[in-house]
């Protein structure tokens, strides 16, 4: 049985391949929040307490927009409210940890830790919770620490980088590159089907609201598929 | 017009707070309670059921061109699943994506 520190070192490798992705993305929050007149006291200090970049790019485009202060707020937390889900997720694995653990880990509850530690804990089910908590807080160690960094220097170069490296797209292309390795199934295509589809016919719909809507619709699709098809299986098999 | 500083502030700390109580729902609230099979079942569809959505509509209505159709990034965004599913790594559907979007860029000469 590996010792914690391994664990930790092990996480901390797996979770590298998300850098390429962090720093661009931290990057371009600094400029654009440097752009929009923020300080750079201003701009670090909002990466370093909100600390969740898709919910602050919201927020940034909406005050941009002069937005009402309730709009702003129910839409950047309406895009956070999928950590929700990370926190179940994650609770069984290590909801006994002590208090102080489990709120520093829900400080560090992104989306690169979640999913690198969720796949992780799925693989090796032996692991002891020290192991899983050194895991969690290896995976987060070179996300978190590059996420401010890349947030300073984005915010230094401000609007020195120009609109044709479309680095709008930056967001989008991550997110895509996150889910295509993880489609491996029937119901995973019909899940991401229905959360493409649905978000875009709701897309109207006020706050944030219709990618609610839609992420609900697409695990209730997938799950039930997973379970007619595993019901199906197991009848073909007796 | 520029972002007013109350706003701003009181943005950073509502969100922080909230975003922060959102994480630490079931982590700090439930802590040992374990859950249903169904429900599990539900969570492990979270990322494909919420990232997809969330991006869908900048790669069809993209911001950077008003919100009309742009060639370049929609292939570029079928290209980063194309590769991500066929490779099943992050790194190359990033780099392959990041490459069609840049290439198709300069082919439509913007």
């Amino acid at each position: 049985m590996p010792a914690p520190s391994s664990a930790s070192f092990r996480g901390c490798r797996h979770a590298m391949p998300f850098l390429i992705v962090v720093v661009p993305f931290a990057m371009l929050f600094g400029a654009l929040a440097t752009d929009a007149g923020l300080s750079l006291f201003e701009v670090i200090t909002f990466s370093a307490v909100v600390f969740a970049g898709a919910s602050q790019f919201a927020a940034l485009q909406l005050m941009q927009d002069h937005a009402p202060l309730l709009v702003i707020l129910a839409t950047a937390l309406a895009v956070n409210l999928r950590m929700v889900m990370y926190s179940i997720a994650l609770s069984p694995h290590l909801g006994p940890a002590p208090l102080g653990i489990r709120a520093a880990i829900a400080y560090f509850l992104v989306d690169q830790s979640y999913v690198t530690s969720v796949a992780e804990f799925d693989r090796n089910p032996a692991l002891t919770l020290p192991e899983k908590i050194a895991y969690f807080f290896g995976t987060i160690t070179p996300v978190a620490l590059l996420w401010y960094i890349a947030t300073y220097l984005g915010a230094r170069l401000g609007r020195t980088i120009p609109p044709d490296y479309a680095l709008d797209f930056a967001v989008p292309i991550t997110f895509l590159a996150i889910i295509a390795p993880m489609i491996r199934t029937v119901p995973h295509v019909a899940a991401t089907a229905v959360s493409i589809l649905g978000a875009l016919a709701l897309f109207k719909l006020p706050y944030g609201t219709g990618l609610l809507v839609a992420g609900v619709l697409a695990k209730a699709t997938g799950a039930t598929l997973e379970y007619l098809l595993d019901r199906k299986a197991a009848q073909n098999g007796d | 017009m520029a972002i007013d500083k109350s706003t701003l502030w009181t943005v950073i700390v509502v969100l922080g707070i909230g975003t922060f109580m959102i994480r630490f729902s079931f982590l700090g609230l439930l802590g040992n309670r374990t859950l249903p099979g169904w429900l599990l079942r539900t969570l492990r569809y979270t990322p494909m059921a919420v990232l997809p959505g969330l991006v869908a509509p900048a790669v069809l209505w993209p911001a950077a061109t008003g919100g009309e159709v742009d060639p370049a990034r929609l292939t570029a965004a079928l290209a980063t699943i194309a590769i991500g599913v066929i490779t099943r790594n992050l790194m190359s559907a990033i780099i392959g994506g990041g490459a069609t979007l840049y290439a198709m860029l300069w082919l439509f000469g913007q």
